[in-house]
């Protein structure tokens, strides 16, 4: 007989599946109902997302037009794409694709993974959360599942007696220090770098431990793609959802303005320079979609390999996924 | 100097930190969505056996620790030192009483043992999990107790001492599992 380096099986079971594809078949209820359109865009483009923690996973197109080969990235999100539609007038859509991030696989992590990414025109940040929390209340199973919403501040206020506008870099080393974070006084980081430190070992675990948890109003500094909150210029309008100490969702009131985009690709290619990365090749497609007019509207993308995971109970991303990267 | 890269991380591997070499236990990849990614990393102190937890910046690099796990041959103890050789080689090499540990209670020249070498030094020893000794000294038992229950303490030839059932008797061969010292059966004669 042949051997075989890979096991050949899945790693995710026949009931799995079945619970993969009943999930897939209400959400695509919920949306029907609620006539927002489902749209499919490209996975392969020229352009990628400029933010500093987001690396590429790359490909090459060689055919007609293109003897030299063109360079094309696999997408980390269909954001930018299916803003392009908005701004032409598609009214709310959906996606349900897969994504590609390189550099992570862990037990909450594999560079291909799947996600429902969703657009509501005219929807503030409050809304497009309410009707998040009711999907995945529908998705797992749970009507009833308390939603509580923490703004970021005041969460590092309660857990860490910190508070996130005023403290440097140093002090946020302190705090990791004094909970005994091993290895944090060798570490260096920038401020966020340090929040999103803290975040992922001190606070998140205890985060929807009984309910679905909003953390709202991120730090400006975090903003990504949402809009600046108006009345607080020092947050902006971008929430995460968490439900058992696992991150589920992001989301943003998005950015209209092309010119603020484009100084924010701008900002994060030079974060990039100054740190080693590769440049990303800006989206000016995007850019002119948004100075034709993006409607007003907020999105979100929910991780749907994790929410089954959390519907099932499991704790590996390899046992909801048919083949994850250790199998392929 | 050999170097690790985070994304090399794997339980098993060797790491120099703070100056002490340190096992993998367990390796946990951490990355918010928007945010940099780390590891969170288990691992052991292969000089003070303690665990401890520390945290990576993802794509890191970390010195790595020169240690191997060999199987050397027990020659004699002088006192000071307790001497192994390398079957293949015939290196020998010399073990302290702090590498040595608990292996001192069980093994006997010419038993292999587990030896972890770093920098060519032995810094722990670990006992074959089972060991066959002699019984140098026991009270007699009662004549016909086979139930084994109760027990009484037996001294072997290396000086270790432990609970044996009733009907064992100076002079006799037992097999004992060193991990948790406990009397596992009559050593059955060769």
């Amino acid at each position: 007989m042949r051997r075989h380096a890979l096991d050949w099986r899945p790693g995710a079971g026949i009931g799995v599946l079945r619970a993969r594809a009943e999930m897939l078949g209400r959400l695509r209820g919920f949306f029907a109902e609620r006539r927002v359109l489902e749209v499919e865009t490209p996975l392969l483009s020229s352009c990628f997302g400029t933010e500093p923690s987001i690396e590429p996973l790359q490909s090459e197109f060689v055919g007609p037009g293109y003897a030299s080969g063109r360079r094309l990235y696999l997408q980390s999100s269909p954001e930018f794409f299916m803003k392009r539609l908005l701004a032409d007038g598609s009214g709310p859509i959906y996606q349900v694709c897969k994504a590609f991030r390189n550099g992570e696989a862990g037990r909450l992590h594999n560079p291909e993974f799947s996600i429902l990414e969703w657009y509501r025109p005219d929807f503030a940040a409050d809304q497009l959360m309410q009707e998040l929390a009711e999907l995945v209340q529908l998705l797992l199973g749970q009507d009833d599942l308390p939603v509580e919403f923490r703004p970021y501040a005041q969460l590092f206020e309660e857990v860490l007696g910190l508070d996130v506008f005023s403290a440097q870099a140093e002090q946020l080393r302190a705090c990791a220090c004094e909970r005994n974070l091993l290895g944090a006084e060798q570490l260096q980081l920038d401020r966020d770098g340090w929040l999103n430190l803290l975040m992922s070992t001190l606070i998140e675990a205890e985060l929807g431990r009984d309910g679905l948890c909003f953390v709202t109003d991120y730090p400006a500094s975090q903003a990504s793609l949402a809009r600046i909150n108006a009345y607080d210029t020092r947050t902006a309008k971008r929430f995460e959802l968490y439900y058992r100490g696992v991150e589920l969702a992001n989301g943003f009131e998005e950015l209209v303005d092309a010119t603020e985009q484009a100084e924010r690709f701008e900002h994060e290619n030079c974060t990039r320079r100054g740190r080693g990365q590769q440049p990303m090749p800006v989206d000016e497609a995007l850019l002119g979609a948004l100075e034709a007019g993006l409607p007003a509207c907020s999105g979100v993308a929910l991780g749907l390999d994790r929410l089954l995971m959390c519907a099932l109970e499991l704790d590996d991303i390899d046992q909801v996924l048919a083949f994850s990267l250790a199998r392929i | 100097m050999a170097t690790y890269n985070t994304n090399e991380f794997r339980g098993g591997l060797k790491l120099l930190l703070d100056g002490d070499p340190c096992t993998i236990l367990e390796n946990e990849f951490v990355k918010p969505g928007k945010g940099q990614a780390f590891n969170r990393v288990k691992l052991r102190n292969l000089k003070t056996g303690r665990v401890l937890e520390k945290t990576f910046r993802s794509g890191e690099t970390v010195e790595a620790a020169d240690v191997m796990d060999r199987t050397l041959s027990y020659l004699y103890a002088d006192g000071e030192f307790w001497h192994f050789m390398d079957n293949e080689s015939y290196e020998q090499y010399q073990a302290d009483a702090n590498a040595m540990g608990e292996a001192t209670k069980w093994i006997k020249e010419q038993d292999d043992c587990m030896v972890t070498l770093w920098n060519g030094t032995p810094i722990a020893v670990e006992a074959p999990n089972f060991v066959i000794l002699e019984i140098t000294e026991t009270d007699p038992g009662l004549k016909g107790d086979t139930s084994g229950g109760g027990g009484k303490p037996a001294t072997l030839e290396t000086g270790a001492v432990v609970r044996v059932p009733l009907f064992i008797q100076t002079g006799e061969k037992i097999k004992v599992d060193t991990r948790s010292g406990e009397y596992v059966s009559r050593a059955k004669d060769d």
